[in-house]
């Protein structure tokens, strides 16, 4: 072998250490959060660490469903990010067919005023936007979660970057083959930006679900509760059910991991074809 | 222009409107008029009922005289001078190594994605466990090795030094594989043939990253400094759940802007006081915006 070669195998090493070191250092956490779920109280912080409990005690799994409402968090959690992941994605590739493909009266002040807010954080503003809903009596309503989540900048401005880059002459040649605007829209852009729209859905769908914040401040009645401040909630209520925490804290994850296993491959591909790129 | 086609104009106009309508109702509603109403509120004194009482630069005196809001704004500062830089570096070369042909490739980058899609309150819970003082498994670790007991090792979730390493660790961890596939996706655009220009001039792997990567990334790093940036400031979620208790309450050594404006404005119920903290909020933000678009200009020049 010459120098070159174990130049480059000593290099493959180094890579694929530092990779083993990041991928152990991510599934850590998940590992022992895991492991735990499936203790009694009493050894979650055994040391060394049992990794696989002698006798995993299942019954974690059976009892959070009865020491907190976690059925009635999930499916307050669903319903909100499927309404407000429904209505992001429709009204952002509509709105942003018009910015990407239409000329009108208006088009370039409307379309600053999108892009001016991407960069304002929502919690400069949630104070008044509080105010706001409250008088109008959405205060402790889920409503007030699906309006301030649904319909962001950001997400008309990712579709209509995709959108720029579907040619001006399919749209040309619908138009001559009689096709109305919205039947461009439905026919020819969605079809063709399927990656963009994987992309959106995924990310709105895991802000809403992991939205901490906004619940936080519109709902304070545990019926309305969503997983996350109902997770919190029962996490600094019940502070020494470790192994219960942990249990609560697996199964608020699991629906985001098939959400996301199941979209994954065009996610990658949707995130570097639509991308975001500066 | 015949009537005919300013007609046409005019009907072509409508149809784009009402492509947008729906999206912009929402968004003018919810968004821009929140704004508006943000910016006179930080001028005024109003506790939510009665009549808004116009101060003009009250809040923003007191505020300079507030301790707790002051400190506040120096854990958000110092909070994201590490982060930043951190993250983007670590990000980079996460992103480097999975762009090149290895084996497991999909694997890797599934798996530092993970973390950023996880639910907050559950991967923090787990965080503060296994960061515990006194009985978690990375201080038992730091006890056998160094021999000493865990009384005397870092406190990391009440003390304010090795809070801030805690929190800045968990940051990264969460957020890493996110910047990661966004500099992956601006690795696609790098020309190839610019790598093969330089390998026949004889530049070594680190000339070629400098010459060649990092000049054709720097829109890309561009952006995810504005966002990581901008991400920092507005962190709230990360502190109070790796450092508060039941009462939601964050100390002195770990507040961060955004719960003070939370406190301000939905404990103490102080609106215009909190407004005028939104106001710091939303200048910080648009300042440092403005400076990386200038940066990002002046060097594409």
């Amino acid at each position: 072998m010459n120098l070159n070669q174990k130049m480059k195998t000593g290099y493959k090493v180094l890579i694929y250490f530092l990779l083993l070191l990041v991928t152990l250092m991510t599934i850590y956490p998940f590992a022992w959060m895991i492991s735990s779920s499936l203790k009694e109280n009493k050894d979650v912080f055994n040391f060394p660490i049992e990794w696989i409990p002698g006798t995993p005690r299942w019954k974690n799994y059976v009892e959070i469903w009865q020491k907190i409402p976690l059925g009635i968090f999930m499916k307050n959690t669903v319903k909100l990010s499927v309404i407000v992941t429904f209505l992001q994605v429709l009204t952002s590739s509509f709105a942003a067919y018009a910015f990407a493909k239409l000329d009108f009266k208006g088009k370039n002040i409307l379309f600053m005023c999108y892009i001016a807010t991407i960069a304002i954080p929502w919690q400069a503003y949630m104070v008044p936007q509080f105010i706001m809903m409250s008088s109008m009596g959405l205060n402790n309503t889920h409503l007030a979660i699906i309006c301030l989540q649904a319909f962001s900048a950001f997400g008309v401005f990712m579709m209509r970057q995709f959108y720029m880059k579907i040619p001006d002459e399919l749209c040309e040649a619908a138009r001559i083959d009689g096709l109305s605007e919205y039947g461009i829209w439905l026919r020819i852009m969605v079809p063709n930006s399927m990656p963009a729209i994987t992309t959106l859905i995924i990310f709105t769908f895991v802000t809403t679900w992991n939205d901490f914040l906004g619940p936080q401040i519109y709902l304070t009645e545990t019926r309305l509760k969503t997983i996350q401040i109902g997770l919190r909630m029962f996490s600094t209520q019940y502070t020494s059910d470790y192994a219960l925490i942990m249990a609560a804290s697996v199964a608020t994850l699991i629906p985001v991991l098939i959400v996301f296993l199941s979209l994954q491959k065009y996610f990658v591909q949707g995130m570097m074809s639509s991308a975001v790129k500066g | 222009m015949t009537t005919n086609q300013s007609k046409l104009k005019r009907k072509n106009d409508l149809i784009a409107y009402s492509f947008i309508l729906p999206n912009f109702l929402g968004f003018a509603f919810f968004t821009l008029v929140p704004m508006i109403f943000s910016f006179v509120l930080a001028f005024a004194k109003w506790k939510g009922t009665g009549n808004i009482e116009f101060v003009f630069f009250d809040n923003f005196k007191k505020l300079a005289n507030d301790r707790a809001f002051v400190k506040s704004l120096s854990n958000t500062a110092i909070y994201t001078v590490l982060v930043v830089p951190l993250t983007l570096i670590m990000s980079l070369v996460l992103a480097m190594v999975l762009n090149m042909s290895i084996k497991g490739r999909n694997f890797f980058r599934t798996v530092s994605f993970f973390p950023y899609v996880a639910s907050l309150v559950a991967v923090a819970t787990v965080w503060r466990f296994v960061f515990s003082p006194a009985v978690g498994p990375v201080n038992m670790l730091l006890s056998k090795l160094t021999g000493k007991a865990t009384n005397t090792l870092p406190y990391w979730t009440t003390h304010p030094g090795p809070a801030m390493v805690l929190v800045v660790m968990f940051s990264i961890w969460k957020n890493m594989g996110y910047y990661m596939v966004i500099f992956l996706a601006g690795l696609q655009s790098v020309n190839e043939e610019l790598y093969e220009v330089a390998s026949l001039d004889g530049a070594n792997a680190w000339q070629r990253f400098t010459n060649v990567t990092l000049p054709q990334l720097a829109p890309t790093t561009f952006f995810v400094t504005i966002m990581l940036t901008i991400s920092s400031f507005k962190v709230y979620d990360i502190f109070l759940n790796l450092f508060a208790g039941g009462d939601n309450q964050l100390s002195d050594a770990t507040r961060v802007l955004v719960y003070q404006i939370y406190n301000t404005a939905f404990r103490s119920l102080d609106y215009g006081y909190a407004s005028a903290m939104s106001m710091i909020l939303f200048v910080i933000v648009l300042v440092i915006t403005l400076l990386q678009f200038y940066g990002e200009r002046k060097i594409s020049e």
